[in-house]
Formats: C-alpha cells, structure tokens, sequence
C-alpha cells in the first residue's frame, strides 16, 4: 500500500498535466466540431447543391474509417503533399474532423424531428429560412439532441487516448512515460482510466445542466 | 381582401386531390370549406396559403397574381390544426414573435408591440396566461394562443386548418362561437377547413361542400342545407334514409307516398331525413310497413330504427315528447310515411 502511495505522489503531476491537455484537446475538438457539424447538418437539410453532395461524402468517410487511421493520414501521410502540421495541430484536428461528422447527423436527425408545422409557422409570420432555423427549429432541435450530442462527446474524450500515437503528452502518453521509469503498470493505467471516468462524469454533470436549463415547462 | 382561386389542379402521384377548382372568396367573409377526408379541403387551404404550390391554375389576392408568392410574403395568417406553437417560447414570447423578428425599418418599439400583444391576448381573453409556457395551457387556450399570434402580424386574410378538430365537443362548440364573434369584431376574410358540418353551418358564411377534389356546392348555410345541388350534400350535411323506386309518368314512390322525379331515367333514390318521417300503429295504403327494432335515446332526441321488408333498415326521429306520448317500444309493428323527400335519378 505504501508503495502505492509513493508511486502516486511521484506519478501525480505528469498525469495530471497529462489529463489537462487531454481536456484541452477534448474542448478545442468540442467546439470546434460543434460548429463544423452544426454547419454541415445546415448545408445538407437545406440541401444546398453541390454542398450537400460534399458533406454527404464527407460524413460517410469520416464515420467509415478508424479514427486512427485518420490520424496517421493527417500527420505522417500529408506531410507528403507539403501539408505539415505539429502534433497537437494535427491532433486536434483531425478529432475535429472526426467529432463534426458524429455530432452533424445527430443535429440532421434532430432538425428533421422538428415538425414541418414549425417550419410552416414561422414562414407565415413572415420569416425567412434562416430565422425560422434560427429562433423557432435550432433551439427546439437543440433540445432533442443533446442526449445523443453528449454520447459523441464523451466518446471524444475518450477518443483524445489515439493522439497518443503522435507524440503528444496528453494523459494516456503521459502515463506510458511514468510506467517506462518506475515499471508498474497496473496503479498507473488504473489511475489514467479514474481520470478519465472523472472528466467523463464531469462531463455528464453539464450535460444534465444543460438539458436541466433547456426543458421548457410542462 | 378578396381571394381568387382560378383552375387549380393538384396531384399527389395518381392522386388527384384537386380537380379544376374554382372560387370566389369575398371580402371579410367567413367561409367553411366542409368535405370527408380526403376530398382536398386542407389542400385547397394550404395551397391559398403558399405551403403547398398547384400543378395548374392560380390564386390571386385582391386582384393579383399570387401563385409564386412565398407563404412569407403573402401575408396570411395560419392557424393549425395541431396548433404548431413555439414550445420554447411563453406565450408573450409566441405572439410577439413576428413583429419582434421584423427588420428593424419596419419593426414596432418594444412598447408598441407589447401592448399590441396585450391587446391581441385580451381578444382571446388569455391576458393572465401571458408568462405560461404552451405545454402548461389547455388545448383550447392553446389554439386561441395560435390565433392571436397569427393576428399579431396583421394578415390580409386568416386561414384555419380544422382549427378545433383536437379538441373535444363541448370546447370545440365554445370555441366556434367565439370564433364566429371574433370575425364579427374583425371582419377579416377568413377560411377555415372542417369535416364536422354542424360547426360549418354554425359558424360560416358560406360553405364549399367538397368531395374528391371537386367543389358539389357553393352556398350559405341555408341554401347547402335546403337545397342541396347532389346527393352528396344531401348526405353529408345530415342523416339519411335512402329509398329507391321506380319512376312511372314522373312520380318516384315510398310506400304508397309520391314525389315528383327528375326527367332522366325509370329509377330513382329518394332521401328523406329521418325527422322528415311520419311514425303511426294504423295501417294505410300510403305508408310503409315495418317493425322497430331499436330505440335510440340521443339527449333531446329519439332514434327509432325501422326494419322494413324491402330494403335498409329505416331511422326514424322523434322529440324527446313525442316519444313519449307515442310510447313506442321495440317490436311494435309501425307504419311510415315521409313528409318530405328529395329525388335524384338513380
């Protein structure tokens, strides 16, 4: 027990800073991805042409290959073509890439839960198609997909573990690290894994806010 | 302002929901459009409304093409059947929503438009549920919510889309009324949809009897009632009892009761309404022999049914007193006599 202890007082602040760029990934992924899938949800309900065609394709690449796979291609693989990112770049964007095209059909599905009576409603106000998606179908979407918009974040957090493979120090690398010098694998992964079930559960917290700040009165 | 409707046809597929349909809406009336489901009255609505675009044909507004106009632009309001409320907004928020979204050159001050919103919300006498949120109201509160809102940007004309077919009975026969008051104040054209002929009479104008994409009759209420064009408006706009008869030197008959027939053809169906039908227990060579078979208690009203030998069962109505007085039972052997009738070619 007492190695324990040690092990843990001496592991604590690598995995810690480990587990704040772990959480720096997964936010700047988050927002970023929010607004890209929210735009790309857009481009193809409004079925705009050609657009449309591209996010379509887009989607279907994203959710067809592995999110490794698409890491190895943005940081070994474009390089070859004059594209050179450093790591964290490349990281963060590829799980950008990767999240948006999740979190698009989430928004796609919850847009087109939305009756067309609220399309209708709006356009005999008066409204144009952007204002009846800004003020009337969005925030009504929004609430319809935050459940599923939060399984897509969670997993993100989670997904931030693949960047190890590019040399970023974020929690998993930075745990290998601890366990190449003091060789204890086991405290240490298990320590790596309670941190990322507690910003998961953190996680789940604000979503329960969110979701608590949406529910429209009954 | 007055509406148009000029050949218009629609398709879903091989569906035809609307066949040729033309129409003249006048000036501030209130105008049913009353059909079955299925005959094109929604469509025929949301086509003059801009929701919907016709194969053929135009509509025109005040004397003007307004066929490839946007719903936004056409200035109408809608009120759905489902009231299509915006649940993340109050009610305040719900009405006030479309002027608050105007561009700012033609958007009223804050303060105009929250007493227009006041104003609107005591028409529909809904003032103290202005903070409520729409999943806290009645269905009724609600569809008046809907209306108000559709007059807070002014339109030229209201269209209603079943407006009452959610609620039940005794609301719906409230909100008619009130309804029919409301237009009385506002004089705005207005059109609604139904499949319940009672509320179209009640409350309209005029009413367009619809049936498979066609217009049957055009009237006031009176006139679809009393002298109904086919035998479809004869059918629809109440209960019937059907009779068929041969024609001999232009006279149709039931039992031995003659009524004038049309030219065309040696058969026909007469309709008689079952309070047009009198009952007695002594035989006469001009009424109809049967035996009742149901007694149907209805409120006010008393549904007998008739069995007799040639064809469907007859229904037969009958005032609470006069039931009484006749103290007619089940089984008894009657005699029927229609007072009135009307005759097509069958």
């Amino acid at each position: 027990m007492q190695t324990w202890i040690d092990l843990f007082h001496l592991a604590w602040p690598f995995l810690l800073k480990g587990a704040g760029y772990t959480l720096a990934f997964a936010l700047a992924a988050m927002v970023l991805g929010l607004a890209l899938g929210f735009v790309v949800a857009l481009l193809r309900v409004a079925q705009v042409p050609v657009l449309a065609q591209v996010a379509t394709f887009y989607v279907s690449a994203m959710r067809g290959t592995p999110l490794l796979v698409q890491i190895f291609v943005i940081y070994y693989g474009l390089p070859s073509v004059g594209i050179e990112f450093s790591p964290a770049t490349a990281g963060v964007l590829a799980l950008t890439l990767n999240v948006a095209a999740y979190l698009s059909e989430s928004m796609r599905g919850a847009i087109a839960g939305v009756s067309r009576d609220q399309w209708h409603a709006g356009y005999s106000l008066g409204l144009t198609w952007w204002q009846t998606m800004r003020h009337v179908v969005a925030p009504q979407a929004l609430r319809l997909a935050v459940p599923s918009l939060s399984n897509s974040l969670i997993s993100l957090i989670k997904d931030t573990s693949l960047v190890s493979v590019i040399t970023v120090t974020e929690l998993m690398l930075a745990t290998k690290e601890v366990i190449a010098q003091t060789f204890q694998p086991l405290p240490l992964y298990l320590a790596a894994a309670a941190l990322y079930w507690a910003m998961s559960a953190a996680f789940e917290w604000v979503q329960r806010q969110v979701e608590a700040r949406l529910e429209w009165r009954r | 302002m007055s509406i148009e409707v000029r050949q218009i046809n629609k398709r879903f597929g091989d569906f035809v929901a609307l066949d040729d349909i033309n129409l003249d809406i006048q000036t501030g009336e209130l105008l049913a459009l009353l059909g079955p489901s299925g005959c094109g009255k929604t469509t025929l609505l949301r086509i003059i409304a801009g929701l919907e675009t016709p194969d053929r044909g135009s509509i025109l507004f005040h004397g003007e093409d307004a066929t490839d106009t946007h719903v936004r632009e056409r200035q109408v309001g809608f009120v759905f059947q489902h009231y299509a409320l915006f649940r993340h907004m109050t009610v305040f928020e719900n009405v006030a929503f479309g002027l608050r979204v105007r561009p700012k050159h033609t958007r009223p001050t804050d303060a105009a438009i929250k007493q227009k919103v006041h104003t609107l919300l005591e028409l529909v006498q809904l003032d103290w549920l202005a903070d409520r949120y729409p999943a806290q109201l009645s269905g009724g509160q609600r569809q008046r919510i809907a209306l108000a809102r559709a007059l807070a940007v002014e339109p030229r004309v209201l269209l209603l889309d079943e407006p009452f077919g959610a609620l039940d009975t005794k609301v719906r026969k409230e909100l008619r009324r009130w309804l029919r008051r409301l237009h009385d104040e506002m004089h705005i054209t207005s059109v609604f949809v139904t499949h319940d002929q009672e509320e179209a009479l009640e409350v309209a104008d005029r009413v367009v009897v619809m049936n498979k994409g066609r217009i049957e009759q055009t009237g006031t209420p009176e006139q679809v009632y009393d002298q109904p064009a086919t035998p479809f408006v004869y059918q629809f706009l109440g209960d019937v009892n059907l009779f068929h008869s041969r024609v001999h030197e232009g006279w149709a008959e039931v039992g031995g009761t003659r009524f004038a027939a049309p030219e065309a053809g040696d058969k026909a169906v007469i309709y008689v309404r079952p309070h047009e039908i009198d009952i007695q227990r002594i035989a006469t060579d001009k009424a109809l022999a049967g035996v009742i078979t149901h007694v149907r208690l209805l409120g006010a009203t008393v549904r007998l049914e008739v069995n007799v030998a040639a064809g469907d069962p007859v229904e037969v109505e009958l005032t609470r007193e006069r039931y009484t007085e006749g103290r007619w039972s089940v089984g008894e052997a009657v005699w029927l006599s229609p007072r009135e009738a009307r005759v097509y070619a069958g």
